[in-house]
C-alpha cells in the first residue's frame, strides 16, 4: 500500500492531493506493467479500471472495417488513460495498446466510485483532476476532426 | 520591433517575372513537392520571405522560400498542390522554367531575438516557411537559448522533410516533437493535436519567442496555448496567408484590416492581428 502511495505521489495526477485522500485512493490501486503490443483494454469490454501512466506510451486505437486499425491519440508518462469507468454502462469505447514497455498505476473503477460516493470531497478532488485533461482532449479531438492542417486561410 | 528585409529592391522591375530554371525536383509526399531554382540574379532573403512563382499560362502564386538563407543562389520552395497553379508547378521537372519575382515581405524576427529560447510550431505545409529559421538556428546555435520545434501533420505519409526530421531529432540541444492526427499501428510516435506536446518542451516563457506557421484555425489555437504557457502575445509571431496579386503593396488584394499581408507581413506579431482575426469578414 505504502509503495502505491509513493508511486502515486510522483504522478502529476496527485499534485496537491492531501495525504489522507492519497492513502484512501491508493487503496483502490495497484502497479501494472504492459509489454509493447499488450492491451490495457479493448473496445466493448467492461471499463472497470483506469490508469495513470508512469513510463512508456499507449496508443488509443479504433478499428475501421475495410481500412484497418488507426491510432487517434497517444498517451504518455504523466497522463491519464481511460475515462469510460466514470459513466454507465462502464464500457470501453476503443482499444488501448502499449507501444513501448509501459508502467502504470491501475485503479479499480468501482472501488474509486464507491469512495467518491461516500465522500463527495474526494469525488470533487477526482473530478478536478479528470475534467481538465478530458476537456483538453475534447478540444484537440475537435481540431483533429476539422482536419485543420489541410485548411486554407485565404 | 525593427523589421528585417522589406519588399524586394533587387529586381529590375518588381512586377516582371524572370524566367528561372528548375535545378532539382523532389516529391515530399503525395501532395507536396520541393524544387530548387537557380536565379540569374542572386538576391539575399530572410527566413519567412516569399517569392511569386508564375506557372506559364496558368497563374502566379506566393510561395515561401523553404531553403537556406545563407545559400540564396539556390532558391528552394516547397508546395502543396491544392489548385490550378500549385498543381501546374507540381508537374515541373529539372530543366523547366518558371517565372520568379521576389523575395518579398517581412520575415521571421530571428535576428531581433538573439539570446532568447525559440519555439517553432508548424502545421502541415507550415513547416516549409519555418525550415529556413531552423537552418538559421542550427548555423547560429550559440546565439540562442533552448530551441524547440513542434510539427503536426495529418498522417505519417504526409510528413515532409523526413530525412531532416530524423537528423534534427538526433541533433543535441534541439527539441523536436512530431504529432500526426491519425496513424496505422506501425507508427510509434505521437498521435494527437500538436499543442499538447508543448508541455514536453523545456523553455523559459519570460525569455521565449514563438513562431507559428500553419492554417489560421491552427495558429489561433496554438497562440492561445502559448499564452497559457506564459509567453507574451507580442513575442508570438504568425505567418498570415491571403490571396495576392502584386506582392508589393499596390493592388490591395491582400489587405487585412489596416495591413497589407504582402508588405507588412506575411509574418506578424500576434498582438497586432489577434483582434482582426475575430472579424470573419476580413
Ligand atoms: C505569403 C504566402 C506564402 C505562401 N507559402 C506557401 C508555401 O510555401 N507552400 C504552399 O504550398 N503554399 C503557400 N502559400 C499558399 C499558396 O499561395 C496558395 O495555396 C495558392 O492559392 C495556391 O494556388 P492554386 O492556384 O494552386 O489554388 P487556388 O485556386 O488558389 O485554390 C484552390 C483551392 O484550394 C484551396 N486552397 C488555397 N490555398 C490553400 C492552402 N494554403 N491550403 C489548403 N487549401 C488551399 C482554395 O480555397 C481553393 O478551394 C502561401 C501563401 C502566402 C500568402
Ligand atoms: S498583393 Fe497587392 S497589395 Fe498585397
Amino acid at each position: 500500500m505504502k509503495d502505491i502511495a509513493e508511486l502515486l505521489r510522483h504522478h502529476p495526477f496527485a499534485e496537491g492531493l492531501d495525504e489522507d485522500t492519497m492513502a484512501l485512493i491508493a487503496g483502490c490501486a495497484k502497479n501494472v506493467v504492459r509489454q509493447p503490443g499488450d492491451y490495457f483494454f479493448r473496445e466493448g469490454a467492461a471499463a472497470d479500471s483506469f490508469y495513470l501512466v508512469r513510463h512508456g506510451a499507449v496508443a488509443l486505437e479504433a478499428f475501421v472495417p475495410g481500412r484497418g486499425t488507426f491510432t487517434f491519440l497517444t498517451i504518455k508518462a504523466g497522463e491519464i488513460l481511460g475515462a469510460d469507468w466514470l459513466i454507465p454502462p462502464y464500457r470501453s469505447s476503443f482499444d488501448a495498446r502499449a507501444i513501448e514497455l509501459t508502467r502504470a498505476i491501475s485503479f479499480d473503477g468501482k472501488c474509486l466510485r464507491d469512495k467518491c460516493e461516500a465522500d463527495p470531497r474526494v469525488g470533487y478532488e477526482m473530478m478536478k483532476r479528470f475534467i481538465p485533461p478530458l476537456l483538453k482532449r475534447l478540444q484537440s479531438a475537435r481540431m483533429q476532426a476539422l482536419g485543420m492542417y489541410d485548411a486554407a486561410n485565404a | 520591433m525593427p523589421q528585417t528585409l522589406k519588399a524586394c529592391a533587387t529586381l529590375p522591375h518588381p512586377m516582371a517575372p524572370i524566367m528561372t530554371p528548375v535545378t532539382r525536383f523532389i516529391r515530399e509526399s503525395e501532395e507536396v513537392f520541393t524544387f530548387d531554382l537557380a536565379p540569374e540574379q542572386v538576391a539575399p532573403f530572410m527566413p519567412g520571405q516569399f517569392n511569386m512563382l508564375y506557372a506559364f499560362g496558368v497563374g502566379e502564386i506566393p510561395i515561401s522560400i523553404s531553403g537556406d538563407s545563407h545559400a540564396p543562389e539556390r532558391l528552394t520552395h516547397t508546395i502543396r498542390a491544392v489548385g490550378p497553379v500549385s498543381a501546374a508547378l507540381g508537374k515541373l521537372k529539372a530543366g523547366d522554367r518558371v517565372g520568379l519575382r521576389g523575395p518579398f515581405g517581412v520575415g521571421w524576427p530571428i535576428q531581433e531575438y538573439k539570446g532568447f529560447d525559440v519555439l517553432l510550431i508548424a502545421g502541415g505545409i507550415g513547416l516549409a516557411p519555418l525550415r529556413p529559421v531552423i537552418y538559421w538556428l542550427l548555423r547560429h546555435r550559440a546565439a540562442y537559448g533552448r530551441v524547440g520545434v513542434l510539427y503536426g501533420a495529418r498522417t505519417p505519409d504526409d510528413l515532409i522533410f523526413r530525412a531532416e526530421l530524423e537528423e534534427w531529432r538526433r541533433t543535441p540541444d534541439f527539441q523536436l516533437g512530431v504529432a500526426v492526427e491519425r496513424a496505422g499501428p506501425e507508427w510509434t510516435g505521437d498521435v494527437g493535436y500538436v499543442t499538447p506536446l508543448l508541455s514536453k518542451l523545456r523553455f523559459d516563457p519570460a525569455d521565449t519567442v514563438a513562431m507559428i506557421c500553419g492554417p489560421e484555425v491552427m495558429f489561433r489555437a496554438t497562440a492561445l496555448a502559448l499564452e497559457d504557457a506564459g509567453i507574451a502575445d507580442s513575442r508570438i509571431f504568425v505567418s498570415m496567408e491571403r490571396n495576392m496579386k502584386c506582392a508589393i503593396g499596390h493592388c490591395g488584394h491582400c489587405q487585412f484590416g489596416p495591413h497589407f499581408i504582402c508588405k507588412d507581413g506575411p509574418v506578424h506579431p500576434y498582438d497586432r492581428v489577434r483582434n482582426l482575426l475575430s472579424y470573419r469578414e476580413l
